[in-house]
Formats: structure tokens, C-alpha cells, sequence
């Protein structure tokens, strides 16, 4: 597969490690009253969905940024990819 | 004349004489035979043996489809099995056997097979052998193994390389027939990065293989013309020998190249396959087609062949395989094969065609509306037997039989990814269809397109849309004339008449009869029948048998054929080489080899090393007079802990991390607390998974306000930083933190021992102070040694002794190390190896990866406490889960045979002293051990239920697998100091 | 003066050279090397200081900035290497952090890493066998970041040939697989 880089330009997948849902971005607040249940949801529970998937991949060979790649798991276009950094400040994360 | 049944004309070189064998006889053929038509040319017909029933065999096809004239090439380590006599160039000396055969090739004993027909009959693996079931391993498997095969491998290491490689183009096209010529030609005018790949040792496709001519030229004039033009552009790759063998995701192909295959031996250095990436933006398959036979009984015999592949042979090569040939067909195109013959004054004795209004043949007798019911000739063919219109029976002679039963698209490539070929009613065919992998277009015959004109047209489109969409203008090319005269087709798959066996997979030994039988036990959806029968399993893939297959199970089942549907194509396309896949990377090559940085210094020193990862560490360092590694790695503990010892701990990963966030990161990395470290300072660190178990620890040292290095553990260094990463990028994005790895900047050594601190003061400069009171336990600075060069010192401990860690820039790590064991000359210094590392680890009762196993939380390994609870850090949330802290959990502990001359085993499981011994009464199980040269008898870590109030009882060591068990009393799993003096001393 | 003795990546004193036809390796020990990466929202205050100490712009995306005495190569998001002589500037890292302050972090690199200068007519035909990086139309200056006998290395088009930077422990590993692919094409 060949992913779209949004620095680099399409980059063989080769060059990259996967980690898995992007909603591992979205990691809960310890301080919740139900943080317990909330990072068991977190860690445990994942859609399996046949089309789009937003998922995380590590450029581990090339510039270390993580993406957030969406990605038809039928028929494996891609049709989205972003700087992961950009999308977890989106998604209101900070520090 | 190069053997008896060489015509005039052809594309081989007549001047050039190549010598070569076929089971032991020599041979003469020209340059740009292959194997096959070499072996025509000498009168040879008879090429091996079958794979089930060792049912004579000739060669069928003239191209990669061939599935019965499969030899063995070559000798000694080179020698290679199942190759194709059909794409094997010959050259001078080329050694060529048949194989699957017993004695000789004429007279084959396991023909026997052929005999016990009716017991091999499809499905036989699954029925015959049922019972009983211990007699399938060690009788019924070795015996089918050895009678039914291929070719035998040399056993011996394959002395060839094989190199990979990447590509990068706008518009691969694949093939080099009328279509591919024409779309390189059109891209490579418009001035695009073209790659031409051809499977042949020369273009031209087809067009070498017919009488055609292409704008007065003939066909293979015009693809040389073609082909000059294409030379002198530079934008043009053309790569022959080469098979594109694979479509995948995003313009991704793979194709293996065969440089060396037509030499004897690879010249020196080169490889001997390419295994290419060829990243496009665009491709247009343009692979031709292959035809296809019609089944009869005994159509398997040597002689009959296809007959494009007969026109090729005399075309081309200029052979016919007999001075007698008959013509099978239910197409135009058979009729091509007869006037080719004839025309090159070869006797056609007859032209079959199942069509009752076939066309009237010139020179050679039509017998329309008739089938070849049945052939003759045990080790050859002799004659067919023709059933005629009007009912009569006629024996026909000839030596070669040429069948068409149309042609079918290579659509293969157009399915890699899940593409579904379409049915055309006219060619009786699949043609590509449904979703072709994106950027993936067919032209000419592949695409369906069967006259040269329409190939040629139809290569320059696709040339011409698939640029346009790159928004690369291409003009349409002049088209040049050529014949376009449609092939008219009645489908006929197979003869009915008859008792006997009519060949459908010719290399896999599937008969219409095993069809059936799978029809009848309901397999018979397309997948159930391949799978039963075997057809098209072979290395062939079926390419000339599938369509058949499907046409006859179409039949029974009073379907279509695009109701009964079509197997899945995969890649590769044709068999490769496991040497091309594996490439470079074999033997010490398969992976990289990390060296540290006293390795030079360790080889002088005779040390004994082991792989870590990549990396290759000392394990110990003997000395003369040494028999045994434990003396070795005894003599190396008991060293450093009397005295001072040297380990080089490079490996472990280290990890920069700056920042004005830097301290505010690592307190969420780490699972104790970090923001309080001051500077100057390092800390003991353990590193949790969001899960809550513990996956690494090591140490942090603080430089500075806004900057430590973190230290991994060796096995750890890559994941560490690409979980560091994740964190800092996608967890907590606003945090000021840089992070990149320096683990090969710095060489690092261990100075251990209670004489460390004598010996590193003789090499620290003057001006720094590393005093127990100036430099304590879990210290650390900049400073420099001999006379100024840079270097880090840490004053931590694995071991359990006073401790320093010294860190210099890598390239002075050998002269650092020459150094240390100079200076420490006077203090009896030893260098020690990982053995001896693992071993004083053990005694001090530091975890390491056999205890931070994937498995184990804060609180089994004694760590709970330093969990911090008033941080957000990962893993700790989970951490508290039921079931990983409670009493009666498993706690890490030591142990120590009740009986001294008792070793420990690893891994072993923990029983009480009493009762049984079951998974149901496991007490826990026990993760390290070694000798201890301190203790004076063996020792090991422990993971035990409840072990922390256990301590100093009696447990059963047991260990099941082998049968062993021993006594051991549970104590503390510090053995050494534990009170920790010494390394604070 | 130091009273130890440095030894190249490749184990020897003096840096390796091999010849092929068409095509020369050569091991290059005498540059140093440091990672600069800007602090949070310092992007423009480590452009300006980096002018000021270098004289050279910090370069895009992918590409090199080469200097009289310094270079600089991105190697990722607001992240360069910074490359100079070895010879009077051992000491890089304390340099560019004495000169850039909180405005960037910086790391010492130089001994991280092994250099190998590919230069000749082959070389493009030799990293096709090594690499995926569509070579034939890097332009000078570019650099990119790919794998190279299973080490992650940075290519840098400069100077008419090609340098491939790689990971030090792994420097007779990746020789090896340079000039096994020399041999192969030459």
C-alpha cells in the first residue's frame, strides 16, 4: 500500500508500523468518577467495520510522525490522511 | 540442420551451435531455442512423466503455461527442479533431465500408477487413507510422497544471490506483444517514465510466433523497428526475462527478473534473479492470451499439442514436432496452424474442426463436423482415431496433433484484487471485468481484443487514457495495418465419446471422470471441485486446464459458465524462486548486525558473543585453562564483586528527551513519580501498559531542568520510543518535549565492583569530584576523562556493587575500554559478559525481561507501592483493576534449593510440599535462575502466590515436561546485600 | 590533547574506500552531526538564531540547505540535522545550544552514525537494488529517509553523488549491503 503523507508525499506502507483504531487518541480523563470503566472501554472495545477505518500508523523509517490514516479495509483506499498531532488538538487534546 | 525436424526460417540463430543433454544424450540446437524446441528439433517428443499416474509426457505449450515438460536443470548446488522446458533458453552445456521417473524416462516402473487408476481417482487422499490414522504419517504419506512428484532439490546451500530492487514509473506495461508495443511506444513519445516488462528473452509477443505481417513488415520486423525507437528513449525502461508476477494495493507490482537463468553460471557478482517493487501510477496489462486444449481420451500423449503453440514452434523456431501433423479445432485460428505447416512443407495429414461448416483447408484434407475420439502411441504419438460426421469411424496417422479450443484472456493480474473476469459469448471466455485493481488497464488479447489490428489499437488507448489521466497529453499514434480478422469460435470443451481417461489438467493428472465424481459427492461449487480434484493446483496454476474443468462441471450441473463462476487468481503469477524472495537477507545477512562499541577489543580478547536483538554482546570472557563457560562467568561475578569488573552496556536503549515539558512527560511515561527528580539525579523507572501491566523499566538521569536521558532495556529500545512518540504526538500534543534516540552516540561501559570508584578516579579528570559524598548513589553529570574528552557518568547499579556507568562518544569506545582494563590493571579488573551480568542481577534480585514477561503488574513484581496514585500516568488507572494487586496474587520472590547440589530449573512451576501435583494446585513458577558463585549453589527468581508472607517455607520445584523435581525454600529475593551497603559504600 | 585514540565506524583508523566500476564508496568520518528540533511555538525564533549562527536558512520538507561550513537536512516536523566538520566543531552540540537556548533542543549525533559517500555513474542503478526511494529524480539537495539492508538510513543527494547515512553499530552491515549492490550493477 502506498500512504499519502501529508509532509512527505505517498511512502510505501512498508515504512510504517500500525498500531491500530485512531480512537486510541482519544484516551479518557483519570480524573472521571468511572475512569476505571472508561479506559476499559478505551482499551478493549473497537468497531471491526468493513469500509472506512481511521486508524494510527507510526512512520517508524521515515520521520517519526504518527498519522491518522482512513482506510477502506475492503478495498484499501485511502482516502484521508493527517498529521496525528493535528488531529488529537482537534480533538481537544493538550497536556 | 540442428536435428531432424528443423525447418527453414525462424528466429534462431543458425551460425550460433549450442551443445547441450537431455538425460545423459547430447544435443545440438541454435541460439534462441529454448529447451523445448531445441528438444522438437532433435525428434524428442517424450519430456517426463506425470505427476500421479507417470503417464508419458510431452511438451503441450510453447510458452510460461507449459504444464507437462517440466525437467530438472543443471547439477550439484545449482541443480533446480520443475523448470519449464518451454522458457528454458538453451546454452552451451546446459545439463537438462526428466523427472518424476524411475530408472529411465522410457521405461518408468511406478507406471504401475496408471494401472490402479480407479483407486487414484480424485479425492483418494481423503478416502483411502482414513484409517487407520497413525498408519498416514509414517506408511501411506512417505509412500505417495515418492510416487507422486515433481523434481528432487539438491539439498545443498543454493551458491547464487539474488537481489531486490524498487522502480518507479508513470505507466508500466506489461507484455510486449501488438498491444504492449504500442502503449510503451504512445507513453514513451509523450515523453512519460515508461517500464516495457517482458517474460520472453525477446519482444514482440505473438507477433514472433505468426506469419502476420504488420504494414508490409513482418510482425516481428515491425516489433524490432518498434523497438529500436523505444531503445533510444531515455524515458524508457525495457526490461525482458522479466515476469510481472503480482497486482497489488496502489500501483504496486512485483515482477522477477532473470538475468542470469540463460547462463550456466552467473557472471561474477551478478545476481542470479531480481526480485523488482515497481511502484506505478499507472499500468496496462497487455499479456495476451493462452489457449486452450480440447479434451479426448488419451489427449495426453506425446505429440499432442496446442496449436498456437505449433505455429510458434515453426514460426519462431523453426521445428515442427513431427514430419506428420493433424490438425483438432473448433475455431479459425486451428486452420491458421495447418497453413503455416504447409506452407513450410510440413505433411498435414488432416483438419479436424467440430464445426460442420468449417472453412476449406489448401493443401490438407477437412474433415468437418468430426472429433478426435481416441490416439495412439504409447511413448509417442502415432495416429488419431476420427469420429465423422457421418458416424464413420477413421484412424488418422500423425506424430503431432495441433488442438485449439479458442483462447482465453490473461486476465490474472486484473484479479489480484478481488476483480471478477466477465463472460464474453463470442471468444467463449473471461475477459477482465468488475473492479481491475486501480490504475490497472487490459488491452489487446488480454483484454479480449484477438486480431493484431485491434490489439494495436486498443495498446495505444489504453497508453493514451491512462496518461490523460496523469495529465500527461499523448497523441494517438498512426495505427499501422494488420490483419483483423475475428476468430469464429463454436465452444467445444471435451469429446464425449469414449471409455477411457480424457486429460483435463495434464500436470496434475485430473480427468473429466474425476470431474464427474466430484459432481457426484456434491463437490461442486468451483472452490469444492479445485480443492477435490486438484485441478489447477499445480505450479501451472492451471492456465491451460481451469476453463475446461469449469466447462465441464458447467455441463453437469446445467449451468453456465459464468454461473458456475471462476476461481480466485492469486499472485504470483508463474512459480518463483524462494531465492528471489528471500534476497540479500539470508544466512548471517538475514538481518543486520549491531556491533557495540568494544567489540574489536572483546574479538582480540576471545570473548564468546551472543545475538541480543540485532545486537552482538559479549556473554562471557574465558581465560586460558577455562573447559567450561560457568568457570568463565564464576570467575567473572566473584571478580567484580571482590574486586572491580568492566561490561559493556551499550545496548540498552537511550532516549533524549528535552523540553520545557520534558520532567511533566516522563511523569506520565513512567508510572512512579518524576517532576521532583532534581538535576544531577537518576532515578529508577518502570514503565506500565495502558493495561496495567509493567512492560520496561530503566533509569532516567536529569542533565538538566529541561533535559534527561532515559535509559530502555536493550529488547525494548525501538518500542519504548515509538510509545514515547505516540504519547507525546497524539496524547498530549501540547506538551514541550523533544524526544530522538541516541543509544549508538555514546558508548557506554559498567565500571562495577568496590574498587570501581579507585579505578575511574585514575581516568576522570582531576577537576571532578566522584567522591562518595560529591558523587553518590544515583548520581550523574558531564565531566571528561584523559585529558578532556567529553563524557556522561551515572552512578547507578545492576549489579548490586558500587557502580558507575560511563558514557563516552561512541567513537572512542574501543580506546575507552583499552583504557579501563589498562587503569584497572592494578586492581585485578575483569571484563564481564552478559552471563555474568544476568547472574549478579539474580543475586541482587533485579527484575529484568523474564519478569517484566508480558504477564506481570507493579505489585507482582514487589514494585506496587512505587505505582503513584496522585498522577495521571499510563497505566495506572488500570493498574488497580481486581485481579492484579489483591493478597494471595503472585509475588516475586528468591529461592534457594533445599539441597545445595540442586539446580534451579527455569520455568519450572511451584508446588506446596504436600499433595498433588496439577495446573490446579500451581503456586506459581519460577522465571530466572543461575548458579551464584557467592552463594555457592543455585538460585532463582520466582513468581508465588502470596509469596511475600511465605518466606522460608519448604515448596516442591517441579518440572513435568522432564520429569524432575526438587526441594527449595522460598526466601528474599535480594541474595546479595540487601540492605543495599554496598552500593552506596 | 586526548590520550585516546578514535576508531572509524567500520572498526579501522583511517576511513575505507572502494572502488567499482563505475561507481566509488567511500566511509566519511570527519563531519559531525546534531539533531535541532524547535521548542513549542519556537519555529521562527530557531529559524533566526540558526541564520545567525549558520548563515543558512533551515530548509523545507525534504530537502538540505548546504553552507560554507554548515549543512542542515530536515528530518522531520520543525526537526534538522545539522552538519559541519568534524575538526573544530567536536564540541557541535554545545555550540548550537549555547547559541539557541530554549529555543530548540539539541543533540549530539555525530558518533549516532555511519556515512558512506556513493559517487559515479552507477550510483543511481546501484540504489535501485538498495532503496525505495525514487532516486532518478531526486534533485540535488534532496534528502529523504528509507531503508537500506533493513537499517532505516537518511539519503542525501549532494554534491553530484549520493550519502547514505545509517546507523553506526550497523556500519559493516550496511557496507556490506553497499557494495554487495555495487558488485551487483558495476
Amino acid at each position: 500500500m502506498i500512504i499519502n503523507h501529508p509532509l512527505l508525499g505517498p511512502r510505501d506502507a512498508q515504512e510504517f508500523t500500525y498500531l491500530g483504531d485512531a480512537s486510541l487518541i482519544s484516551r479518557p480523563d483519570a480524573q472521571d468518577d468511572n475512569a476505571a470503566e472508561k479506559f476499559h472501554d478505551y482499551l478493549y472495545l473497537r468497531d471491526n467495520p468493513a469500509g472506512l477505518h481511521r486508524e494510527l500508523w507510526f512512520h517508524e523509517s521515515g520521520d517519526r510522525s504518527w498519522l491518522v490514516v482512513t482506510r477502506n479495509t475492503v478495498t484499501h483506499e485511502i482516502t484521508d490522511v493527517q498529521l496525528a498531532r493535528d488531529v488529537a488538538r482537534k480533538e481537544g487534546r493538550s497536556k | 540442420m540442428s536435428g531432424p525436424n528443423r525447418l527453414n526460417g525462424g528466429l534462431i540463430d543458425r551460425r550460433t551451435s549450442v551443445i547441450f543433454s537431455f538425460d545423459g544424450k547430447t544435443y545440438q540446437g541454435h541460439a534462441g531455442d529454448t529447451l523445448a524446441s531445441a528438444l522438437l528439433a532433435n525428434d524428442v517428443r517424450l519430456m517426463g512423466r506425470s505427476f500421479k499416474y507417470h503417464r508419458p509426457r510431452g511438451v503441450l505449450t510453447a510458452g510460461s503455461e507449459e504444464p507437462n515438460a517440466l525437467v530438472e536443470l543443471r547439477s550439484g548446488a545449482r541443480q533446480e527442479p520443475n523448470t519449464r522446458a518451454t522458457v528454458t533458453e538453451l546454452f552451451h552445456g546446459l545439463e537438462a533431465r526428466s523427472q518424476n521417473r524411475g530408472f529411465s524416462l522410457k521405461y518408468d516402473f511406478m507406471a504401475i500408477n496408471d494401472r490402479f487408476s480407479n483407486f487414484l481417482t480424485a479425492g483418494f487422499y481423503y478416502k483411502t487413507f482414513m484409517w487407520p490414522r497413525a498408519f498416514w504419517e509414517k506408511l501411506y504419506e512417505p509412500i505417495i510422497r515418492k510416487a507422486a512428484g515433481l523434481g528432487s532439490v539438491s539439498f545443498e546451500d543454493d551458491p547464487d544471490v539474488y537481489d531486490k530492487g524498487f522502480l518507479h514509473c508513470d505507466l508500466l506495461v506489461i507484455g510486449s506483444g501488438p498491444a504492449g508495443l504500442m502503449a510503451a511506444l504512445t507513453a514513451g513519445r509523450a515523453g512519460a517514465r515508461v517500464i516495457l516488462a517482458e517474460e520472453d528473452f525477446i519482444t514482440g509477443g505473438r507477433l514472433n510466433a505468426e506469419t502476420h505481417t504488420v504494414d508490409d513488415m513482418s510482425g516481428s520486423a515491425w516489433a524490432q523497428a518498434v523497438m529500436a525507437e523505444l531503445t533510444s528513449l531515455e524515458n524508457v525502461r525495457i526490461m525482458t526475462r522479466t515476469t510481472v508476477i503480482g497486482a497489488f494495493d496502489h500501483g504496486i507490482y512485483s515482477a522477477v527478473e532473470r538475468v542470469s537463468d540463460h547462463l550456466a553460471i552467473p557472471e561474477n557478482g551478478k545476481p542470479r534473479q531480481i526480485l523488482w517493487r515497481i511502484y506505478s501510477k499507472r499500468a496496462v496489462l497487455a499479456a495476451g492470451a493462452t489457449e486452450r486444449p480440447i479434451a479426448f481420451e488419451n489427449n495426453d500423449r506425446p505429440g499432442v499439442m496446442m496449436a498456437g503453440a505449433v505455429r510458434a514452434y515453426a514460426n519462431r523456431w523453426a521445428v515442427t514436432p513431427h514430419q506428420q501433423v493433424a490438425v483438432f479445432t473448433n475455431n479459425d485460428d486451428g486452420h491458421r496452424t495447418a497453413a503455416d505447416l504447409i506452407a513450410k512443407g510440413v505433411d498435414v495429414t488432416g483438419v479436424i474442426d467440430v464445426r460442420p461448416d468449417a472453412p476449406k483447408v489448401a493443401g490438407a484434407e477437412l474433415f468437418a463436423g468430426a472429433q478426435v475420439v481416441n490416439s495412439t502411441g504409447r511413448l509417442g504419438l502415432k495416429s488419431v482415431q476420427i469420429r465423422l460426421a457421418n458416424g464413420e469411424l477413421r484412424d488418422l496417422p500423425c506424430g503431432a496433433l495441433a488442438v485449439s479450443g479458442g483462447w482465453n484472456p490473461n486476465v490474472h493480474l486484473t484479479c489480484h484484487q478481488r476483480g471478477k473476469p466477465v463472460w464474453n459469448e463470442t471468444l467463449a471466455a473471461f475477459v477482465p471485468g468488475g473492479e481491475l485493481p486501480v490504475g490497472l488497464s487490459a488491452a489487446g488479447a488480454a483484454n479480449g481484443g484477438l486480431t493484431t489490428a485491434a490489439a494495436l489499437k486498443a495498446g495505444a488507448g489504453a497508453a493514451v487514457q491512462a496518461l490523460s489521466d496523469l495529465g500527461i497529453q499523448a497523441q494517438m499514434p498512426d495505427l499501422p495495418e494488420a490483419e483483423d480478422t475475428p476468430i469464429s469460435l463454436t465452444p467445444f470443451w471435451y469429446v464425449k465419446e469414449g471409455k477411457g481417461r480424457a486429460w483435463i489438467d495434464q500436470q496434475n493428472d485430473v480427468t473429466v471422470k474425476d470431474i464427474k465424481l466430484a459432481h457426484q459427492e456434491n463437490f461442486r461449487s468451483v472452490e469444492h471441485l479445485k480443492r477435490y480434484t486438484t485441478l489447477g493446483m499445480a505450479t501451472d496454476q492451471g492456465k491451460t486446464s481451469n476453463m475446461g474443468g469449469l466447462a465441464v462441471m458447467a455441463e453437469l450441473t446445467g449451468k453456465s459458465i459464468p454461473e458456475t463462476g471462476t476461481t480466485i487468481f492469486r499472485p504470483p503469477y508463474t512459480p518463483v524462486s524462494l531465492g528471489a524472495l528471500a534476497g540479500r537477507s539470508v544466512g548471517k545477512e538475514f538481518h543486520p548486525t549491531r556491533e557495540t562499541p568494544s567489540h574489536k577489543w572483546a574479538a582480540e580478547q576471545g570473548a564468546e558473543f551472543v545475538e541480543v536483538g540485532n545486537w552482538l554482546r559479549a556473554q562471557w570472557f574465558p581465560k586460558a585453562g577455562e573447559t567450561h563457560w560457568r568457570q568463565s562467568v564464576d570467575r567473572e561475578v566473584l571478580q567484580t564483586r571482590k574486586s572491580v569488573g568492566i561490561c559493556d552496556v551499550t545496548t540498552l536503549g537511550k532516549i533524549d528527551v528535552q523540553g520545557k515539558d520534558a520532567a511533566a512527560f516522563l511523569n506520565k511515561i513512567y508510572a512512579n513519580a518524576f517532576a521532583k527528580l532534581p538535576v544531577g539525579k537518576v532515578r529508577y523507572g518502570l514503565m506500565l501498559r495502558e493495561d496495567g501491566i509493567a512492560y520496561d523499566d530503566g533509569t532516567a538521569a536529569r542533565l538538566a531542568e529541561d533535559h534527561f536521558v532515559v535509559t530502555t532495556t536493550t529488547a525494548n529500545a525501538v518500542l519504548v520510543y515509538r510509545n514515547m512518540e505516540f504519547a507525546r504526538q497524539c496524547l498530549w500534543p501540547d506538551l514541550d518535549v523533544q524526544l530522538i534516540s541516541t543509544t549508538e552516540a555514546w558508548a557506554q561501559y559498567a565500571v562495577a565492583g568496590p574498587n570501581a570508584r579507585k579505578l575511574l578516579q585514575k581516568i576522570v579528570d582531576p577537576e571532578f569530584d566522584i567522591s562518595n559524598d560529591a558523587f553518590p548513589f544515583m548520581a550523574c553529570g558531564e565531566i571528561t576523562v584523559c585529558g578532556g574528552l567529553r563524557a556522561r557518568l551515572f552512578r547507578i547499579s545492576f549489579s548490586g556493587e558500587l557502580a558507575y556507568e560511563i558514557a563516552v562518544p561512541t567513537r572512542y569506545g574501543d580506546a575507552l575500554i583499552r583504557k579501563l582494563m589498562e587503569a584497572g590493571e592494578e586492581f585485578d579488573v575483569v571484563p564481564y559478559g552478559t552471563e555474568a551480568l544476568g547472574v549478579m542481577r539474580i543475586e541482587k534480585g533485579h527484575a529484568a525481561g523474564n519478569e517484566l514477561n508480558g504477564t506481570t503488574s507493579a505489585f507482582n513484581l514487589g514494585m506496587g507501592r512505587m505505582v503513584s496514585k496522585k498522577k495521571d500516568c499510563i497505566g495506572n488507572i488500570l493498574s488497580e483493576r481486581p485481579g492484579m494487586n489483591e493478597a494471595g496474587d503472585l509475588n516475586i520472590i528468591g529461592l534457594r534449593p533445599v539441597d545445595p547440589k540442586d539446580p534451579i530449573p527455569a520455568g519450572a512451576h511451584l508446588m506446596n510440599a504436600d499433595g498433588e501435583i496439577s495446573a490446579k494446585t500451581d503456586q506459581g513458577y519460577v522465571t530466572s535462575a543461575a548458579y551464584s558463585p557467592v552463594l555457592g549453589c543455585s538460585i532463582g527468581l520466582a513468581f508465588l502466590k502470596g509469596g511475600a508472607d511465605r518466606m522460608g517455607e519448604i515448596l516442591r520445584v517441579s518440572n513435568p515436561l522432564e520429569g524432575t523435581e526438587i526441594r527449595a525454600e522460598v526466601v528474599s529475593a535480594h541474595f546479595v546485600d540487601p540492605e543495599g551497603e554496598r552500593l552506596r559504600a | 590533547m586526548l590520550k585516546l585514540k578514535s576508531i572509524t565506524p567500520l572498526g579501522a583508523d583511517e576511513p575505507r574506500v572502494d572502488h567499482f566500476s563505475g561507481l566509488t564508496i567511500t566511509e566519511i568520518t570527519g563531519r559531525a552531526l546534531v539533531s535541532l528540533t524547535a521548542r513549542n511555538e519556537q519555529a521562527d525564533v530557531t529559524r533566526d538564531k540558526a541564520w545567525t549562527l549558520f548563515g543558512i536558512d533551515l530548509p523545507d520538507v525534504s530537502v538540505s540547505v548546504v553552507g560554507n561550513t554548515y549543512s542542515a537536512l530536515w528530518i522531520g516536523p520543525e526537526s534538522w540535522m545539522i552538519d559541519a566538520p568534524y575538526d573544530g566543531h567536536e564540541d557541535l552540540a554545545d555550540q548550537v545550544k549555547t547559541a539557541l537556548g530554549d529555543a530548540a533542543s539539541v543533540v549530539e549525533q555525530t558518533d549516532g552514525w555511519c556515512r558512506f559517500d556513493l559517487d559515479g555513474s552507477a550510483v543511481t542503478a546501484v540504489l535501485e537494488r538498495l532503496c525505495n526511494a525514487d532516486v532518478a529524480r531526486m534533485q540535488s539537495g534532496d534528502v529523504t529517509r528509507t531503508q537500506i539492508h533493513h537499517l532505516g538510513c537518511f539519503l542525501w543527494h549532494c554534491d553530484g553523488g549520493f550519502a547514505v547515512i545509517g546507523p553506526r553499530s550497523s556500519a559493516k552491515s550496511l557496507h556490506h549491503g553497499l557494495t554487495e549492490a555495487a558488485q551487483s550493477v558495476c
